[in-house]
């Protein structure tokens, strides 16, 4: 039976993941994924026909709060843990591309 | 070449900033220029652990924009998480609605020329949360400010029922207004209250076939005059492009495009390698929002009439032109303070011309609405009987109000003696005084008298030099009385 | 006096202090004293806090002896799991990628130790971000079970339950998304409950699986289990799945513990239970003769689709970390590479450099589970089955009180044994999963020793928000046998 992942759709979940892998961790997930998987297929035994799936256990709806404003954490706590930061902007390589 | 015709078909897809006091599942207040990164708190900033509330708020005022645009309200919806990694958002997830969006399947009526109006139809509205902002410096390096981040934004998506730039445009300002009646956004193009993104193609028959050129999205537009415009690039372009290439509409061949200000083109954005995968899925750390009848009630009374059709009736009802009724329903509390005014015994048209030439003048000057200028309806209403029953010139009403709403306290009676506003109406006083004009400009009185060309010109230079004697005091009406029975 | 100290209660060391009997300073040298005696072997803590604690405690002491009033934990030396949000030291989950993480807040659970004058003396290991079932996939140090060094604490509470069995704190907060608290209590020997998904704050927990995340007590009775449960419970209006005093009122705990539960009705699942080893069997079969000579009836229940649990979870669980752990991207906090050649690879590869494996694994599973086109045959597949597990238990408890089964599988596993197969690893959950995807709280009490003389938990389950029953009912069989009072050797 073919294995239930390959490697090229390894990787493009590593991309989809933002997870650089070396070829070695692409194999050895490709491995691990396919054998974790290969045990999900045994949800199949049950017929969900007619079953509503379950996102929340609690059985409530509707919890709000109030428009009021709160305190925030003004800029240099925001930054605080910044990995690098240009005055009070956080700081990346530049953008390219538009999303 | 055959016979060639086209039209163009625009769908648009409109973000809107809701006004309200806190961002959509936190406290941080709503932020406009303030030093970046300060309306910032860990809930926003996605920081580990941090769990979102819903801000009940935001979704009233989503629901009622829905109910505007009569759409169907969800009696059950949910939020869901949209994936994708950009800095400005922090989580790189984005808390939307999916394949439950609060409102679905309703229409806004935008006005045409001529009082005529057209029905586009909206396919949804949605509520979400904003990102934050990525900041492109000339150097190697982006900045990103997380200000923006969380505030409410309600997405509304039209059905392509749009057939010119025109209409788009109209459509755009039609719901601007809209959103500003109900008192849901500022809706401030300036400050990116609203965004744009028009879905254009073409259909094209040529020699007697029909094609119909790729869809092009054009992204994050914010000014009217640049939406309109990027339809009008759009159009001429997709028809050179089809003309030139004979590329139809197929699967996965829409494109995005951004819009190029200083050449005034759209310009193709990189294209990804593949189609985005969202990995929608709900959003756990959120419980579903149920619309029960008593509430969707509630919110429903807090409808108020829309302007287009408030715009008709003034025409209607109150025998104004179009215009003046655009100017008066352009603004909810204007249109609002227009008929307690004319409730409180103004004749419509005159108390028209007071609002908009010097009501509204004023509360422009001062950045205020109409009604928060300290006068009255009351008081508006009885300058514009006084005009109405002589006691003042029209340039004398505007006078009295622009005085009034500098001294709120003063009563008009004061107003209009300290100023001589009171139109000098006795006949006998202004017999005296067009006597002495008659007797100074014998020229002119020829002129009158001998009838011709020049005569109506004549008579209203003396009307002229009575009311300079008068100070402008003298009621032109009864001086044309006795000029024309004196000369007549 | 010091290890007689040691092994009090916390209601014990309570009352002690609050009585005037006690310094709290005295038991936090005391902890501070095992901790430097233990921790070199056990390694149950990241950080630890004691110029901190020592002052809050003074600070306690003060109180009393000025006869204020104090807290419902009065001076008690707690610790919580690194999972949790603190304002004070670092917050790093056990990853490389928080490593150096100052939380600018407080999880709601800290604020209330806090509020109830507790002694935080430190963070405890854990599996990295809480995936893993032995604390081996921590990214910072390694953590062994007190009972038997070579052994693993279980996990991913794995430092908690060590930290607590060792002496090196009087009770500790672990978090449970599916089994962590209670297989890691289990294996060392100690109380360790996951209350009902919404009954505690996860506000200021850092999430695994958002919907099946829930913060809970690890200690040494079942008492002390009631008291913690006494301090953390509750709404919080920052927290929207935590549930309404309204609907599922918080009540006192400790107020009715030791009343024993009458004409109590004990399920069972044989079949299910069967797949444990021999000597967990065995230990089940004996506390269910304690129950029985309780006065207790033992019913078979059928509940089929146990059997899926493991399959739902993994597919729940990880689709859910895959999108609670995108955050980790070196932009706002955390680890960035100083490789990144544009800003896609200072997320590719602060990612890559700050996750373990088990880690990355999950994410990927997750992403997968969510992707376009395998959506409805996992995720979704994923949440019906789990409709249908939570169909099993509304069933059962229409019949019964409480669920009893194991906690795992098979006593501690030895450091290595299970780590280079997830898998097996994973399978090694199939009794403690089920709770979290149908939400109901479980506890897991010490029942028995295997020949190794390592501990044995039993399981009993209980329906939604029906902690109090379910602590009397654990309660009953404390209080009727000797097992919770056993001593690792390394501390005796």
């Amino acid at each position: 039976m073919a294995a239930k992942i390959d490697q090229t759709q390894v990787k493009k979940v590593a991309k989809l993941s933002r997870l650089d892998l070396t070829e070695t961790e692409a194999a050895e997930f490709t491995g691990q994924l396919s054998a974790i998987l290969e045990y999900m297929e045994k949800m199949n035994e049950l017929d969900t026909t007619n079953v509503q799936p379950l996102a929340h256990c609690l059985p409530i709806s509707n919890v709000f709060r109030e428009d009021a404003v709160k305190e925030s954490l003004g800029t240099e706590k925001t930054l605080a843990n910044a990995p690098q930061r240009d005055g009070e902007f956080f700081k990346v390589p530049k953008i390219l591309d538009e999303i | 070449m055959g016979e060639l015709r086209y039209r163009v078909v625009v769908g648009l897809e409109i973000h809107v900033q809701l006004c309200t006091k806190s961002k959509m599942f936190c406290g941080c207040a709503l932020s406009f220029g303030e030093e970046a990164n300060s309306r910032v708190c860990p809930v926003c900033l996605g920081m580990p652990g941090v769990l979102p509330v819903m801000n009940e708020q935001a979704l009233e005022y989503a629901v009622l924009v829905a109910l505007a645009l009569d759409c169907k309200i969800a009696e059950f919806t949910k939020w869901d998480r949209k994936s994708y990694y950009y800095p400005d958002l922090p989580k790189n997830y984005q808390i939307s609605q999916y394949d439950l969006p609060l409102g679905s399947g309703g229409f806004i009526e935008i006005p045409l020329e001529a009082g005529r109006t057209k029905r586009i139809g909206i396919i949804r509205a949605h509520l979400e949360e904003d990102a934050g902002k990525n900041l492109h410096t000339a150097g190697n390096f982006s900045q990103v400010d997380l200000n923006r981040a969380g505030t409410p934004l309600l997405e509304i998506v039209t059905e392509p029922d749009m057939s010119s730039a025109a209409e788009v445009r109209t459509l755009a300002v039609e719901l601007q207004r809209m959103v500003r009646y109900l008192g849901v956004s500022e809706a401030d193009m300036q400050k990116g209250h609203m965004r744009f993104e028009p879905n254009i193609n073409l259909i094209i028959t040529k020699d007697g076939v029909e094609y119909k050129t790729p869809i092009v999205e054009v992204k994050n537009l914010n000014s009217f005059r640049v939406l309109e415009r990027s339809v009008d690039v759009e159009e001429q372009r997709q028809l050179d492009e089809f003309l030139e290439t004979g590329e139809v509409m197929g699967m996965g061949n829409k494109t995005t495009r951004g819009w190029d200000d200083i050449n005034q083109v759209t310009v193709l954005q990189r294209e990804k390698e593949e189609a985005p995968d969202y990995r929608y899925f709900p959003d756990p750390d959120l419980v579903p929002v149920e619309f029960k009848c008593e509430w969707l009630e509630d919110i429903r009374s807090r409808l108020c009439e829309l302007p287009i059709k408030r715009q008709i009736r003034f025409v209607d009802e109150y025998k104004l032109s179009d215009y003046d009724a655009g100017v008066l329903t352009a603004e909810r509390s204007t249109a609002e303070f227009f008929e307690r005014v004319v409730a409180a015994g103004g004749k419509p048209k005159r108390v028209c011309n007071l609002l908009t030439q010097v009501g509204l003048k004023l509360a422009n000057e001062k950045g205020c609405s109409v009604a928060e200028l300290d006068i009255t309806p009351k008081d508006f209403a009885q300058v514009s009987n006084d005009v109405d029953g002589g006691i003042l010139s029209a340039s004398g009403a505007n006078k009295a109000i622009e005085l009034k709403a500098q001294d709120p306290d003063k009563p008009f009676s004061v107003i209009y003696e300290e100023n001589n506003l009171i139109q000098k109406s006795d006949v006998g006083e202004l017999e005296q005084i067009v006597e002495q004009v008659i007797v100074d400009n014998p020229k002119a009185v020829e002129d009158v008298t001998s009838g011709g060309k020049k005569s109506k010109k004549a008579q209203s230079f003396l009307l002229g030099q009575v009311m300079q004697k008068t100070k402008g005091q003298a009621n032109p009406k009864v001086v044309s009385e006795i000029l024309d029975r004196k000369l007549g | 006096m010091q290890s007689e100290l040691l092994n009090m209660s916390c209601k014990e060391l309570r009352d002690g202090i609050a009585a005037g009997r006690i310094k709290s300073a005295a038991a936090t040298e005391a902890v501070f004293g095992a901790i430097e005696k233990y921790e070199p072997v056990i390694g149950a803590y990241i950080s630890t806090f004691e110029g901190r604690a020592l002052a809050k405690a003074n600070e306690v002491d003060a109180k009393i002896a000025a006869g204020e009033p104090v807290g419902e934990l009065a001076g008690v030396p707690v610790a919580v799991k690194d999972v949790m949000c603190t304002t004070f030291g670092v917050t790093t989950c056990a990853s490389r990628i928080l490593e150096n993480f100052h939380s600018p807040y407080n999880a709601t659970v800290v604020e209330k130790l806090l509020a109830a004058d507790a002694v935080i003396v430190g963070k405890t290991n854990m599996d990295e971000f809480a995936m893993g079932s032995s604390t081996e996939n921590s990214g910072l140090k390694e953590t062994v079970n007190p009972w038997d060094t070579t052994r693993v604490p279980g996990g991913s509470s794995g430092g908690s339950a060590a930290a607590v069995a060792g002496r090196m704190c009087f009770a500790a907060l672990g978090s449970d998304t599916g089994g962590s608290i209670r297989q890691p209590a289990s294996f060392c020997g100690v109380v360790g409950l996951k209350p009902t998904y919404g009954r505690v704050s996860r506000f200021g927990l850092v999430a695994y699986g958002s919907s099946l995340d829930q913060i809970g007590p690890v200690t040494r009775s079942v008492a002390d289990c009631a008291l913690m449960m006494n301090v953390i419970a509750g709404r919080d209006p920052a927290d929207s799945t935590s549930v309404d005093e309204k609907n599922a009122p918080v009540c006192d705990y400790l107020e009715k513990l030791d009343e024993p539960v009458d004409k109590l009705k004990v399920a069972i699942v044989p079949q299910f239970s069967a797949g444990a080893d021999e000597p967990v069997q065995k230990a089940l079969t004996c506390a269910l003769d304690v129950y029985k000579k309780l006065g207790a009836e033992i019913i078979e229940v059928d509940m089929p689709h146990l059997d899926y649990a493991i399959a739902a979870y993994y597919i729940v669980a990880t689709a859910e970390a895959s999108s609670n752990l995108a955050r980790y991207d070196g932009v706002h906090y955390g680890h960035r590479t100083e490789n990144a050649g544009d800003y896609v690879e200072v997320y590719s590869k602060s990612r890559a450099e700050g996750f373990g494996k088990e880690v990355k694994r999950r994410i990927m599973l997750g992403t997968y589970a969510l992707s376009s086109g395998y959506y409805d045959a996992y995720y979704l597949k994923a949440l019906k089955v789990r409709n249908l597990i939570r169909g099993d238990f509304a069933g059962a408890f229409e019949k019964c009180d409480c669920v009893m089964m194991p906690v795992s599988p098979t006593t501690a596993f030895k450091i290595g044994e299970k780590i280079d197969d997830p898998l097996t690893m994973y399978l090694s959950d199939i009794y403690t999963i089920s709770a979290n995807l149908a939400g109901v709280p479980a506890i897991s009490i010490p029942c028995g020793f295997d020949d190794s003389e390592l501990p044995i938990g039993l399981q009993i389950l209980a329906p939604a928000f029906a902690e109090d029953r379910l602590l009397r009912i654990a309660r009953m069989f404390e209080s009727n046998t000797d097992w919770h009072r056993k001593k690792p050797t390394i501390v005796e």
